[in-house]
C-alpha cells in the first residue's frame, strides 16, 4: 500500500506528469506487445460515456493530491468523513492517464477487500467502464458488481457498454459482458438480462453458453416471475453436448427448478456418460442431482433381497462389454418390460452406478462424497465393508475434538461380538485422555457397547463400575449414568453390583454420581432389601451436609423405601421429610410437603396415596442407548442438514423409492445419440477422455460428439449412418496420427483436427459430386468400396460374415489404402469398378433427371450459374443393413415447396429383397433444437427390384449438425442420419457487382475469412474453378470486371444471412479465397472446403 | 452457494472480506468469534457453525481461519473443498499463504477470489487458468509495476478456459525442460505402551513439478503398482489406462502439481523406522516425577533417519522440567506444557536420549495420563511402502527431458501412547 500511496503525490507537479508519461509511453510496448488496447475489450466504445465525465475534477484544486496524508484517512471506514482523500481519488479516476486510474482503481479495491465503504466513489468509477485500459477496466467491474446494488440509478449508465459487448465477435468478451451484467443486481434491467440469456443461450461458443447458465440463477433471485421462462432456457442449455455447460445447468436447474424432474429425461443418459469430464464443482452437483432423480424413477434394489444375491456383485462391478452390451440401443427394450418380479435392475440405474464409480478416485473430497452418498442411497447395500479398517478409526491424542467424536461413533457402530474385545481396549486407553468430553463420549460408547453385545455386557460394567472411583467428576457421573442405564434393562440379574454401588456411596463424592447411585438404590430396592434401609440410614444421617441433588435422591429412596418396606423404614423416613422441611431450599421444601402427603395415609384425602405405589414405583422403560447420530437417517448423507440435524433452506428431500418404476422410455433417445454415448464410453477406453470444444464448433458441438471412431463405430453396428465413406477411413487415418503423434499435442490438433475431418469431408463429397456429374456409376462403387474399407478397418466384428462376403474382390486392395489418406483414393476408384446393381442406376439416372428439372424451373438461380448439380448421392441405408432395403440421399439444390428455410433433400428407395416392403414412412424425429424435417408422403408398397423416391425437407438451422430420424416399414424401423455439408445450407443470390461490393464492405473484420492457396494446373480454366466451386456449395456467380477474380454469393436457408464468396487469382497460379459472412463457422467451413475442392 | 468469504487472522482480525452475491455484514462473524472462543484451540473451532440466517463454513491454514458463508443447502465438503483450493491457489500465487503477504497482494487476492468464483459457484479454479487471467506477482513485475503503474491483470485472453486440456496453459516454453517427481510417504501410526503397533498405515503422495516444452504427454510407470490401495488422481491422469494397465498416463499441468495420492492399507505390514524407549512415571506421594525417554532406528533399510523431533504434551499437574538431552535441544513450556526436543539425525551407536525429572504441582494427585509421544522424523531416499517407479516415457515431444525422481519417507500423524 506504500508504494500506492506515494505514487500520486509527485504527479501533480506538471514537469514529473510529463516524465511519467514519457515513462510509460516507454514501457507501453513491454506491457501491451500489442502496441495499443489489447483487442478483446476494443468493442467496448468509450465515446457514449464521455457525456459523464463532467468536469468536476476542475473543482478541485490540483495541489489537494499533495495534501493530507492518505494513510490518516485509511484507518477509518466511513468514507463520509473523509472527503479529501476520495477527492483524490476522484480527481485520479478523472484525469485520462491510464496510470492514475489504475492506481486508483488498485486503491478502491483496496478498500473495498479489507471491507471499507468506497460507495460515494460510484459515479467517478463508472464512467470508466469503457475505460479502454482493461487492466482498469477490470478493475471497474469488480467495483460495479460491488456496488451497482447500492446505486442502481448510476448503475444504468454502464448497462450499453456491456449489451454491445454482448455481441462482440469474441467468446471470452461476450462471456465477461454477460457475467457482468448479470451480476449487477438492479431489478430494473430484469429484461435485458433475459433477453441477454436467452441469446447467450444460443451462443455457438460453449463457453458463453456456460456463462449464460451461471447467469439464470442470478436472474432468477432477483426476479423469481422469470421462472418460466427461464426453465425454458434451462431446457435448452440441458440439451447441450458439452461437458463445460453441463455442470452449470444442472446447478441452474436445482437452484430454479429442481421440481422439474422431467426436464432430465431425456438428458439422463447423456449426463451420465459427460460425468467423468466434466469439471469437479459440476461433478458434485450433478451426481446430488441424479442421485434424487434415480430415486424418482427406479425402483428400490433392496426390495426384493432375496433375488438380489442370486444377482450377484458381477452384475455391477462386471467388465465394460458387459456395460456396452446392456446400455447399447437394445438396452431399451430389456428395460421396457415389466420389471416387478424378479427384481431386475433398470440398465439406467445401473448406468449411473457404474459410471459414478471410477470418480471415487477423485482428488476432491467433494466428489468422492458424492459418489459414496449415491451408493448408499441408490445401491444394494453391502454389509461389513468397513470392518477391516477399523483400525483407521483408532483415535490420535492430536485429533481435533469434533473428529474424535465422529471416529468413536465409528468405532462403536463397527464393534461386534469378534472385534468388541480390541475395541474395548481401545477405549480404554481413550477414557485415560485429557480431554474430558472426550471421555464422557467413550463412556457412552462402551454403554452402546454393552446393550448391542450381550456377550461383553457384564465387562463392561465391571470397568465402568471401575471409573466410579476416578477423580473426575465428569467420569464418574458419564458412568453412573451409564451404569444406571444399563441396569434399568435386567435388574434382577445385577444384585450384585448395586450392592456394590451402595458400598460406594461410602467413598464416592460427586453428587451426580450419589444421586444416581440412591436412585438405583430407590429403584431396586426389592432387589436389595437388606441393603436398602442401612442405605439410607446412613443418608439420613448426612443428610445436612449433602448437595441439594443427593437430598432430593435421598427423600426419594426414602418415599420408595416406605412404600415397600413401610416397617423399617418408616421412622427413617419420617425424620428424613422432617429435616427436608426446614431445609433452605425451597424446592426440597416442596418435595418433603408433597412427598408426605402423598405417602403418608391421611384421614381427609387418600385417594391419591392409594396410588403412591403405583406413582412412585412404576415400572420405567429402560432407556434406549442410542447415537446422536441416529435421527439424522432422514436427511440425504453428507448435505449440510445432515451435518446439522436440521432442515437448511433449500434443503431438497430425497423422495422415496416408488412403488411402481414409471416407464423407462421417456429416456429414450434416438439411436444416433446413443451410439455418441457409447461411443464416448469407447472413446475413453481408447484414452480420449478430453472434451475437444473449441470456437467455431457451434453446430459443431454436435460433431465434437460424432468423433471418428464413433462415427464408424456406428456404422458397423447398424451401418445407419449416412456418409459412411469419410467417418471410416477418417478414423483410420486418425487412428495412425494418434499412434505418430502420441496425444501430446491434443489441445493444438483438436481444432485442427476437427478442420481437418471438415475438409477431408468436403474432399470425398467433392469428387462424389464430380463422379456423379461424370460418371453415373462411379459414385456408387466408389461409396461401397469404401463401405468395404469400414468393415475391414473396424475392430468390432459385428457385421455379419455375408456383409464381407459380398462385397467384391476388387475391393481387397483396401487394407493398402487404409494407411494411405483418403487423398489416394481418386487414383484408386476408378480401378474398382463395381458391378452396380440394376435399381440403383435406374434411381441415378432418375435422379439426374429430376436434377435438371430442378435447375430449369428454379427461380432463383441466375442465369450465370453454371449448371452443376449438387453433391451426389450418398448412402443413408446400406442394402444389407437395411435387409433388402437400400436407401441413397442427395441433395437437390431445388427450393423446398412447403418451407423456403428447408434444404430439399432427395431420397432414393431401392428393394433388393425377394419380398416386398410395404409402408415405407419415417418415424418421429429427435432432432436438436432448431432443426426440423418435413416428412416425405408414405410409400404404400415397394415390389422387390423396384425402386422409388421422394423428397423431404430438413431445416438444418444453418449448422452441419446431423437430422437423425427413423425409417420405418412395416415390419421394421431403422435409425439414419443426414449431415449436410456446409454448401447445402445456402441457395444462390443473385446480386450485382455493385451490390456484391456493399454487402462485402458490411461483412468485414472478424466476418471475413481469408485464406490463400496454390491452384492446380486443372483449375485455370474459369469453367472449371466455377464449377468446382458451386459444386462444393449452393452459390450463385456474381458477374465481376476482372478477369482474375471470381464472386459467387448465397443466403443461409434458415437465417438469411449472406453469404459472399470471392475468388482472386494471380497468374502465378497462387490465389485467395474470401469468405464475408455473419456467420463465421459455416464461413470457415467454407473457405476449407472451397479450398479443398479447388486444390485437388 | 457460497455468498461471501472471510479472511481471519488469529488475533481476530478481519483482514479481508469478498462477496459473490449481495453483501453479507461482517458482524455474521460474531458467531464464528463466539465458537472460536468455546473451542480453546483453532483446530476445535467446529467446521459448520449455524446462525439464524446463515452457516460459516471455515478451515484453518497457515494460521489463518478463511471463513465463509453459504444460506442455502450445499454439501459442507464442497465449501471445504474450495476453501482449500483459495489457500493452495494463494500458496502457489505468492508462495506462502500469510496474512502479510495477502495484505501486501490485496488486489491481486481480490481479482483472484472474484475469478474463481462467479454467483458462488466455482467457475475457474485451475491455478493455470488463473495465472492467465492475473498474472502472479514476481519481483521482476512487482518492478515494473511500481514504475509503471500497471497491474497484473493479464492482457491476453485465456485460452486455457476453452481448451481441450484445461489443465495446462498452450504455448509452454522452456529452455530447460526438466519434470521432478517426488514420492513422498508418510507413516500414520500408532504405538502402544509395550511398543508394539496398534494400528500404522501409509499415506503416499507423488508431487510433480513438470517444466516441460509444448504439450507432452507422460507416462509413468512402477515396479509393482500393486501395492497402492486407495488412490486418488489429479484431474489430468487417464483412469481408464490406470484401471487396465496400472499406469499413469497423463499430459502433466505446467509447475508444481500433485499427481497422485494413495494409501497402503493397514492390511499390509508397515515397517516401523523408529523406537521410542520410555519410562515416565509420577509418584501420588512426592511432586517429583521422572522422564526418560530414548530414541532408537528399528527398520530403516540401512538409510539414517533425520529430522527427529519429539513433542509430548504433558499432563497439567506437571509445573516444569528439569531434563538433559545427549544431544539436540529441547524446550518445556510451562504454560502449554508442551515439550518438545529437536533430536536431529539418530546415530545408531549412540542412541539419543532426554533424562531428568518433572516437577508437580504440590499437593496435587498424580495426574490420571502418561502423556503421549508424537514423534516427527524423515528418511531421504527411502519409501518405506517400497514403492518403486520404474520409468517415465514421454510422448508427443521431439526433445528429451531431463527426468528425476526423489523418495522421501517422513512422520505423519505418528503417535507413541505411553
Amino acid at each position: 500500500m506504500q508504494r500506492f500511496l506515494q505514487l500520486p503525490g509527485a504527479v501533480g507537479r506538471p514537469g514529473v506528469r510529463g516524465a511519467c508519461e514519457a515513462d510509460q509511453e516507454a514501457a507501453s510496448p513491454v506491457l501491451a506487445p500489442e502496441g495499443g488496447p489489447p483487442p478483446w475489450y476494443q468493442a467496448l466504445q468509450p465515446e457514449e460515456l464521455r457525456w459523464l465525465q463532467v468536469p468536476e475534477q476542475d473543482a478541485t484544486p490540483e495541489g489537494s493530491l499533495e495534501g493530507p496524508t492518505p494513510e490518516a484517512s485509511q484507518g477509518q471506514g466511513q468514507s463520509s468523513s473523509q472527503p479529501l482523500w476520495h477527492d483524490d481519488l476522484k480527481e485520479m479516476l478523472d484525469t485520462n492517464k491510464d496510470s492514475l486510474k489504475l492506481e486508483a482503481m488498485k486503491r478502491i479495491v483496496a478498500m473495498i477487500a479489507r471491507g471499507k465503504n468506497a460507495s460515494d466513489l460510484f459515479p467517478a468509477v463508472v464512467k470508466n467502464v469503457a475505460c479502454k485500459n482493461i487492466e482498469v477496466k477490470k478493475l471497474v467491474y469488480v467495483y460495479l458488481v460491488r456496488y451497482a446494488e447500492e446505486q442502481q440509478d448510476l448503475a444504468l449508465l454502464s448497462i450499453s457498454t456491456f449489451q454491445r459487448g454482448l455481441k462482440d465477435p469474441n467468446q471470452l468478451i461476450r462471456a465477461s459482458a454477460l457475467r457482468v451484467l448479470s451480476s449487477i443486481r438492479v431489478p430494473i434491467i430484469v429484461p435485458i438480462m433475459m433477453l441477454a440469456i436467452k441469446e447467450a443461450a444460443s451462443d455457438m461458443s460453449p463457453y458463453v453458453r456456460k456463462t449464460a447458465a451461471h447467469a439464470i440463477p442470478k436472474l432468477y433471485s432477483l426476479d423469481s416471475d422469470q421462472k418460466d421462462q427461464l426453465i425454458e432456457v434451462i431446457e435448452k442449455l440441458l440439451a447441450d453436448k458439452t461437458t463445460l455447460v453441463a455442470g452449470s445447468v444442472v446447478m441452474a436447474f436445482e437452484e430454479v427448478c429442481p421440481e422439474r424432474i422431467d426436464l432430465i429425461h431425456k438428458n439422463y443418459r447423456k449426463l451420465c456418460n459427460l460425468l467423468i469430464d466434466v469439471e469437479e464443482w459440476g461433478q458434485v452437483v450433478i451426481i446430488s442431482m441424479l442421485t434424487r432423480y434415480a430415486r424418482t424413477q427406479f425402483l428400490s434394489p433392496t426390495q426384493n433381497e432375496s433375488l438380489l444375491e442370486e444377482n450377484p456383485e458381477k452384475a455391477f462391478y462386471g467388465s465394460e462389454e458387459d456395460e456396452a452390451k446392456g446400455t447399447g440401443p437394445e438396452a431399451a427394450a430389456p428395460a421396457s418390460l415389466p420389471a416387478r418380479k424378479p427384481y431386475v435392475m433398470d440398465p439406467d440405474h445401473r448406468l449411473l452406478l457404474r459410471n459414478t464409480k471410477p470418480l471415487l478416485q477423485s482428488r476432491s473430497a467433494a466428489v468422492v462424497m458424492a459418489v459414496a452418498q449415491l451408493y448408499f442411497h441408490l445401491a444394494p447395500k453391502a454389509e461389513g465393508m468397513f470392518e477391516p479398517y477399523l483400525k483407521s478409526f483408532y483415535i490420535r491424542s492430536t485429533d481435533p475434538t469434533q473428529i474424535k467424536i465422529l471416529k468413536l461413533e465409528v468405532l462403536t457402530n463397527l464393534a461386534n461380538e469378534t472385534n468388541i474385545p480390541t475395541v474395548l481396549r481401545e477405549f480404554q486407553t481413550y477414557i485415560r485422555s485429557m480431554d474430558k468430553d472426550f471421555v464422557a463420549a467413550t463412556i457412552q460408547a462402551i454403554g452402546r457397547c454393552a446393550t448391542n453385545i450381550g456377550r461383553v455386557r457384564d465387562t463392561c460394567l465391571n470397568g465402568l463400575v471401575q471409573l466410579l472411583s476416578n477423580r473426575d467428576e465428569l467420569v464418574v457421573a458419564e458412568s453412573v449414568v451409564v451404569i444406571k442405564k444399563l441396569l434399568q434393562m435386567q435388574p434382577a440379574q445385577h444384585g450384585e453390583i448395586i450392592k456394590h454401588l451402595a458400598k460406594l456411596t461410602d467413598n464416592i463424592q460427586v453428587p451426580m454420581a450419589r444421586a444416581s447411585i440412591l436412585w438405583l438404590i430407590g429403584e431396586y430396592c426389592e432387589h436389595v432389601p437388606k441393603i436398602a434401609p442401612d442405605v439410607l440410614r446412613k443418608m439420613a444421617k448426612s443428610f445436612t451436609a449433602e448437595e441439594d441433588i443427593v437430598k432430593l435422591q435421598v427423600i426419594n429412596l426414602a418415599a420408595k423405601l416406605y412404600l415397600t418396606n413401610s416397617k423399617q423404614t418408616k421412622l427413617l423416613t419420617q425424620y428424613v421429610l422432617s429435616l427436608a422441611k426446614y431445609d433452605q431450599n425451597y424446592d426440597i421444601r416442596d418435595r418433603a410437603r408433597f412427598t408426605r402427603q402423598l405417602i403418608v395415609p391421611s384421614e381427609q384425602g387418600g385417594a391419591l396415596s392409594r396410588h403412591a405405589k403405583k406413582l412412585f414405583l412404576a415400572p420405567k422403560p429402560a432407556p434406549v442407548l442410542e447415537s446422536s447420530f441416529k435421527d439424522r437417517d432422514h436427511f440425504q448423507l453428507g448435505s449440510l442438514s445432515h451435518l446439522l440435524n436440521a432442515k437448511a433452506t433449500g434443503y431438497q428431500e430425497l423422495p422415496d423409492w416408488p412403488e411402481e418404476a414409471p416407464d423407462p422410455s421417456v429416456r429414450n433417445v434416438e439411436v444416433p445419440e446413443w451410439t455418441k454415448c457409447s461411443n464416448r464410453e469407447k472413446r475413453k477406453e481408447k484414452e480420449k477422455p478430453f472434451y475437444s470444444d473449441s470456437e467455431g464448433e457451434s453446430g459443431p458441438t454436435e460433431s465434437a460428439d460424432s468423433e471418428p471412431e464413433s462415427e464408424s463405430e456406428s456404422e458397423s453396428k447398424s451401418s445407419s449412418e449416412s456418409g459412411s465413406e469419410e467417418s471410416s477411413s477418417e478414423s483410420d487415418e486418425d487412428q495412425g496420427e494418434d499412434e505418430d503423434k502420441g496425444r501430446g499435442s491434443e489441445s493444438e490438433q483438436s481444432e485442427e483436427e476437427g478442420e481437418k475431418k471438415r475438409k477431408k469431408r468436403k474432399k470425398v463429397l467433392v469428387e462424389h459430386g464430380e463422379g456423379s456429374s461424370s460418371d453415373e456409376g462411379s459414385d456408387s462403387s466408389s461409396s461401397s468400396s469404401d463401405s468395404e474399407m469400414t468393415s475391414e478397418s473396424e475392430e468390432e466384428q459385428a457385421e455379419p460374415a455375408s456383409w464381407r462376403k459380398k462385397t467384391p474382390p476388387s475391393s481387397k486392395s483396401a487394407p493398402a489404402a487404409k494407411e494411405v489418406s483418403l487423398l489416394d483414393l481418386e487414383d484408386y476408384t476408378p480401378s474398382s469398378v463395381q458391378p452396380v446393381s440394376p435399381p440403383t442406376v435406374v434411381s441415378t439416372s432418375l435422379a439426374t433427371d429430376l436434377e435438371g428439372l430442378t435447375l430449369t424451373d428454379s427461380s432463383l438461380v441466375p442465369s450465370l450459374l453454371s449448371p452443376v448439380p449438387g453433391v451426389g448421392r450418398q448412402e443413408l441405408l446400406h442394402r444389407v443393413a437395411g435387409e433388402g432395403l437400400a436407401v441413397d440421399y442427395a441433395f437437390s439444390r431445388q427450393p423446398f415447396s412447403g418451407d423456403p428455410h428447408m434444404v430439399s433433400v432427395h431420397i432414393y428407395f431401392s428393394n433388393s429383397s425377394e419380398t416386398p416392403i410395404k409402408g415405407l414412412h419415417m418415424g418421429t424425429p429427435k432432432l436438436p433444437a432448431g432443426i426440423s424435417i418435413q416428412e416425405f408422403p408414405e410409400i404404400e408398397s415397394l415390389a422387390p427390384g423396384e425402386s422409388a423416391t421422394a423428397i423431404m425437407g430438413i431445416n438444418f438451422c444453418d449448422s452441419t449438425q446431423a437430422a437423425n430420424f427413423q425409417l420405418c416399414t412395416q415390419t421394421r424401423q431403422f435409425y439414419v442420419s443426414i449431415q449436410p455439408p456446409v454448401g447445402e445450407l445456402m441457395a444462390p443470390v443473385f446480386m450485382s457487382e455493385n451490390e456484391f461490393k456493399k454487402e462485402q464492405g458490411k461483412l468485414t473484420g472478424m466476418n471475413e475469412i481469408t485464406e490463400k492457396l496454390i491452384l492446380p494446373d486443372t483449375c485455370w480454366s474459369d469453367h472449371i474453378v466455377v464449377k468446382k466451386v458451386t459444386a462444393t456449395a449452393n452459390v450463385g456467380r456474381v458477374p465481376c470486371g476482372t478477369s482474375d477474380e471470381y464472386r459467387f454469393a448465397g443466403r443461409t436457408l434458415t437465417s438469411g444471412s449472406l453469404v459472399l464468396l470471392t475468388l482472386d487469382t494471380q497468374p502465378a497460379g497462387t490465389a485467395q479465397v474470401t469468405v464475408n459472412s455473419e456467420k463465421m463457422v459455416i464461413g470457415t467451413m467454407l473457405v476449407k472446403d472451397v479450398i479443398q475442392a479447388l486444390t485437388q | 452457494m457460497i455468498h461471501s468469504l472471510f479472511l481471519i487472522n488469529s488475533s481476530g482480525d478481519i483482514f479481508l472480506e469478498k462477496h459473490w452475491k449481495s453483501v453479507v455484514s461482517r458482524s455474521v462473524c460474531d458467531y464464528f468469534f463466539e465458537a472460536q472462543e468455546r473451542a480453546t484451540e483453532a483446530e476445535n473451532v467446529p467446521p459448520v457453525i449455524p446462525t439464524p440466517h446463515h452457516y460459516l463454513l471455515s478451515v484453518y491454514r497457515h494460521k489463518i481461519f478463511f471463513v465463509a458463508v453459504i444460506q442455502t443447502e450445499v454439501p459442507p465438503l464442497f465449501v471445504i473443498e474450495f476453501l482449500h483450493r483459495v489457500v493452495d491457489t494463494f500458496q502457489d500465487y505468492f508462495g506462502v499463504c500469510s496474512e502479510p503477504m495477502i495484505k501486501d497482494n490485496v488486489v491481486v487476492v481480490y481479482e483472484v477470489l472474484e475469478e474463481m468464483l462467479d454467483n458462488g459457484f466455482p467457475l475457474a479454479t485451475e491455478s493455470n487458468i488463473l495465472k492467465e487471467l492475473i498474472k502472479p506477482p514476481t519481483i521482476l513485475r512487482t518492478v515494473v509495476n511500481t514504475i509503471t503503474g500497471s497491474t497484473n491483470v493479464g492482457n491476453q485472453l485465456p485460452t486455457g478456459q476453452l481448451s481441450v486440456v484445461p489443465w495446462r496453459r498452450t504455448g509452454v516454453k522452456y529452455t530447460n525442460n526438466e519434470a521432478y517427481f517426488d514420492v513422498i510417504e508418510e507413516i500414520d501410526a500408532i504405538i502402544d505402551k509395550s511398543g508394539s503397533t496398534i494400528t500404522a498405515e501409509i499415506q503416499g503422495v507423488i508431487d510433480a513439478c513438470v517444466k516441460l516444452t509444448g504439450m507432452p504427454d507422460l507416462t509413468l510407470s512402477f515396479m509393482n503398482p500393486r501395492l497402492l490401495d486407495d488412490v486418488s488422481f489429479h484431474p489430468c491422469v487417464r483412469f481408464k489406462r490406470w484401471e487396465s494397465e496400472r499406469i499413469l498416463s497423463f499430459i502433466p499441468p505446467d509447475g508444481n502439481f500433485r499427481l497422485l495420492s494413495y494409501h497402503v492399507s493397514a492390511q499390509n505390514l508397515v515397517a516401523i523406522p523408529v523406537y521410542v524407549k520410555h519410562n515416565i512415571s509420577f509418584r501420588d506421594s512426592s511432586s517429583l516425577g521422572r522422564f526418560e525417554i530414548t530414541v532408537g532406528p528399528k527398520q530403516t533399510m540401512g538409510k539414517t533417519i533425520e529430522g527427529v523431533i519429539i513433542l509430548s504434551q504433558m499432563p497439567r499437574g506437571v509445573l516444569n522440567m528439569s531434563l538433559t538431552p545427549s544431544q539436540g535441544t529441547h524446550t518445556f513450556d510451562p504454560v502449554t506444557k508442551m515439550l518438545s526436543w529437536d533430536v536431529g539425525k539418530i546415530n545408531p551407536q549412540k542412541l539419543p536420549s532426554l533424562k531428568g525429572t518433572m516437577s508437580l504441582q504440590a499437593g496435587a494427585s498424580k495426574p490420571d495420563e502418561n502423556p503421549t509421544i508424537n514423534l516427527q522424523f524423515k528418511i531421504q531416499q527411502l519409501a518405506i511402502s517400497g514403492l518403486k517407479v520404474n520409468r517415465l516415457d514421454m510422448y508427443g515431444e521431439k526433445y528429451k527431458p531431463f527426468k528425476g525422481i526423489k523418495y522421501m519417507t517422513k512422520a505423519g500423524k505418528f503417535q507413541v501412547r505411553t
